[in-house]
């Protein structure tokens, strides 16, 4: 168990513990909001559990590393932010990915637009998320990382060389 | 009267019924997928179960809590209190918020998606919480560190300020130009939630 999650839990019990003392009957409500909501999201959730261990599992990142290294003009940054937004991987491997891209001369440019849409934008969570916050907020939002992980990328592109 | 009411009961049915196929039907045509492609390859299958395994466990201990913490949000927290620390007149103070809000380490961004849902539906304002999403999504603070050791500060420093803007420049126009008229979080998304 990480620190996020000992402290999620931690969070999460005291919580409850102050709403039950404070009164019963409106903890149950929240626990009935809270049941109807996981169970309502749990077959999306396991779906999605499946899909990510496929692509971590079949599409190794030397691979990525290797694509986005030869193009690093402006073709690196359109398929970094490609990769970055359909790819999901956690930001622990993320980051020594991006530096091994460095290494293999990918450009700070696509770099950066890589970790930024790889964090921001996920195509893999987007079912989840139009289930939680409908359609439209979720492809705005989506859209909006799209574009902001590609100025994010110019602009750090423009300031380091 | 009554066929008004029939109709709203049937379309509500109707509705139910195709959410319902559609992501069991995906989850029930993923598994053969999966169990097939992991026999087929069983070196890529190791990884691709093992990852898979890994966020199974993630997920069965942080989600129950996460949704625990959003009933509860749903009801102690005061609709006036979002709507002022929040919603639509915050200005930068509801900017401020959101970011830090966002930076608060508390696990992957889907675990952020049930408590967007509750603070929209408690008043707060779109592009608040679209910054919310993204600072949670991209700033984190174990997160930074480990970007500071593999890519070096100026990298680090620059990202986080550029992000910084963008981030809240987009979201406004973003928030201006979609959701002008506010919005409303799709009704089932949270089911028995008070206004």
């Amino acid at each position: 168990m990480d620190l996020t999650t000992i402290v999620i839990l931690a969070l999460t019990g005291v919580l409850l513990l102050l709403s039950v003392i404070k009164d019963r009957r409106k903890t149950l409500a929240a626990l009935r909001v809270a049941y109807k909501g996981f169970v309502r999201l749990l077959p999306s959730i396991l779906a999605i559990i499946l899909v990510v261990g496929l692509i971590i599992g079949f599409v190794p990142p030397k691979w990525i590393a290797q694509v986005i290294g030869k193009n690093s003009g402006a073709l690196g940054v359109a398929i970094a932010s490609l990769l970055g937004a359909v790819l999901f991987i956690p930001v622990i491997i993320a980051f020594p990915l991006a530096r091994s891209m460095l290494d293999m001369g990918a450009g700070i440019m696509a770099t950066a637009a890589f970790i930024t849409t790889l964090t921001m934008v996920g195509f893999v969570f987007l079912p989840l998320e139009i289930k939680e916050l409908g359609k439209r907020f979720a492809v705005a939002r989506n859209a909006l990382s799209f574009l902001a992980a590609v100025a994010i990328a110019v602009v750090i592109g423009v300031i380091i060389r | 009267m009554n066929e008004k009411a029939d109709a709203v009961a049937n379309g509500k049915k109707r509705s139910m019924r195709e959410r319902i196929r559609w992501d069991y039907t995906i989850l029930f045509l993923l598994i053969p997928a999966f169990v097939a492609l992991v026999v087929v390859f069983p070196d890529k299958g190791a990884t691709a179960r093992h990852v898979a395994w890994e966020y199974f466990k993630e997920m069965a201990m942080i989600l129950p809590a996460v949704f625990i913490i959003m009933g509860l949000v749903s009801v102690w927290v005061e609709r006036e209190f979002i709507v002022r620390f929040l919603g639509e007149g915050s200005g930068v103070k509801g900017v401020v918020l959101s970011f830090i809000l966002g930076s608060i380490p508390m696990g992957p961004l889907y675990v952020a998606f049930p408590l967007a849902a509750v603070l929209l539906k408690k008043g707060a304002k779109v592009a608040n919480i679209i910054i919310f999403l993204s600072a949670w999504a991209c700033i984190k603070l174990p997160a930074e560190l480990m970007e500071f050791q593999f890519l070096g500060w100026k990298f680090t420093l620059v990202r986080y300020l550029a992000t910084l803007v963008v981030v809240v420049a987009l979201s406004e126009v973003i928030g201006r130009v979609f959701f002008k008229q506010g919005y409303e979080v799709p009704d089932e998304a949270l089911d028995g939630a008070e206004g």
